[in-house]
């Protein structure tokens, strides 16, 4: 039970992180980074919006006809989108302003579709309401992140708030999304491949030294 | 004339779909690793968002009327997975050569962001009014939603397709491996970004 929420949590934070791992739902991730702010906003509309979706299609998991599936999970979604939306539009018009375009096109977001086709519609209500909250963090912790990266390079501000006096046009613009975003994802899996290399190197060294003991007795 | 040489400048070059809106990523760095099947998506992401905004427009002036344009995500979206579905089984019928050329690709068009993304655009007169240089915001008509569906499509092409051919050339190249794959696509997505973002400077 503990080991398989451990595996859900890190799954969806870090070693299946849908942006930086299985690089999905790629264009908000460029387009909307410019500013930390905007990767907190839109994070949290995508959270809310596969938690949401989880929950319901781990529901009908066993309703719903396979071959209408896609159907039945686009309407889903686009459902909750428009919830998110008109919520959004009442309460947080700023957010709404900054998410623009973005906000309807959650709609097909491939990580919305991707979870709700590899995991809801084959686990638990409670697994699924979990998964989609994981990886709803991991996506909003990459977003959040690269969005703070861009924006101190760019105009030399964190959250609004000016730190340096500096602009690096670069990063503002379209050139540096791509850029920025290809050196997150680079730097991601060099760091994991590290780690995993030092986890192997560790198991190795411990299924080895028996083995020289025994050869050195033989000696 | 010059409002549709506007239109064509602005949807391609100024403002194009995929390295400075952001739409239409996935298929971007997804399909673009050789030049053939770059050019089939392009030409069949073009016809779907041309067919898109020929429906889609009058739809959300009948919602309108309606009261419900609060709908306009779901109606959009089935109305989108409708057409490819359709287009789908016509090409199975009538060229079933193209069909399976372009089989695979054809599904994918439906959770294409840059389809739902021009439906939702061409709707909002004040955002097409700035982005093909109308006078107002009620100029906005169907000719021009069709036109900028058409040339944002052709756009969204010639992207993918300059894409393509950096990338069979890329492929041959020794690169470390954690940048392999998409890493070094989006680093050549920077660079035709930076050209394309010299039209933006006219």
């Amino acid at each position: 039970m503990k080991n398989s929420f451990k595996k859900v949590a890190l799954g969806g934070v870090i070693t299946s992180n849908p942006t930086l791992k299985l690089v999905l739902g790629t264009c908000p991730t460029l387009a909307l980074t410019t500013a930390a702010m905007n990767g907190l906003g839109m994070g949290a509309a995508v959270t809310f919006v596969l938690i949401c979706s989880n929950l319901l299609i781990s529901l009908l998991r066993k309703v719903i006809p396979n071959q209408v599936r896609i159907p039945a999970f686009v309407l889903i979604i686009a459902t909750f989108v428009t919830i998110v939306r008109l919520a959004l539009d009442k309460f947080l018009p700023p957010i709404y302003e900054s998410l623009g375009l973005y906000l309807p096109l959650i709609v097909v977001n491939c990580i919305i579709l991707g979870r709700a086709e590899s995991f809801a519609s084959k686990n638990g209500v409670g697994w699924s309401i979990l998964d989609g909250l994981f990886m709803g963090i991991g996506f909003t912790l990459a977003l959040t992140l690269m969005g703070a990266v861009r924006e101190f390079l760019g105009y030399g501000t964190l959250f609004n708030v000016q730190i340096m006096n500096f602009q690096i046009g670069f990063f503002s613009s379209s050139a540096g999304a791509f850029f920025t975003y290809a050196v997150f994802i680079a730097v991601f899996s060099l760091v994991s491949s590290l780690i995993s290399n030092k986890r192997k190197r560790k198991a190795f060294a411990k299924t080895q030294t028996p083995v020289q003991d025994c050869a050195k007795e033989v000696e | 004339m010059a409002q549709f040489i506007m239109i064509v400048v602005s949807a391609v070059f100024i403002n194009n779909f995929v390295v400075v809106q952001f739409l239409g990523i996935c298929p971007f760095l997804g399909v673009s690793k050789d030049f053939k099947s770059a050019l089939g998506m392009g030409l069949a992401v073009t016809f779907v968002m041309t067919l898109t905004c020929l429906i889609t427009y009058p739809l959300y002036a009948l919602l309108a009327r309606f009261n419900i344009e609060f709908l306009e995500i779901i109606v959009f979206i089935f109305v989108i997975a409708a057409i490819v579905q359709m287009i789908e089984m016509a090409l199975k019928k009538f060229s079933p050569s193209l069909y399976n050329a372009m089989g695979i690709y054809l599904p994918l068009i439906t959770t294409n962001c840059a389809v739902l993304g021009v439906a939702e655009l061409v709707i909002d007169h004040g955002q097409m009014a700035s982005l093909i240089g109308l006078s107002s915001p009620e100029m906005m008509n169907m000719g021009f939603a069709v036109l900028y569906g058409l040339f944002a499509g052709l756009g969204f092409t010639l992207a993918i397709v300059i894409m393509s051919g950096m990338r069979e050339r890329v492929a041959r190249l020794p690169i470390s491996k954690h940048l392999k794959g998409f890493p070094i696509a989006m680093i050549l997505a920077c660079f035709i970004a930076m050209a394309f973002f010299v039209f933006a400077l006219i």
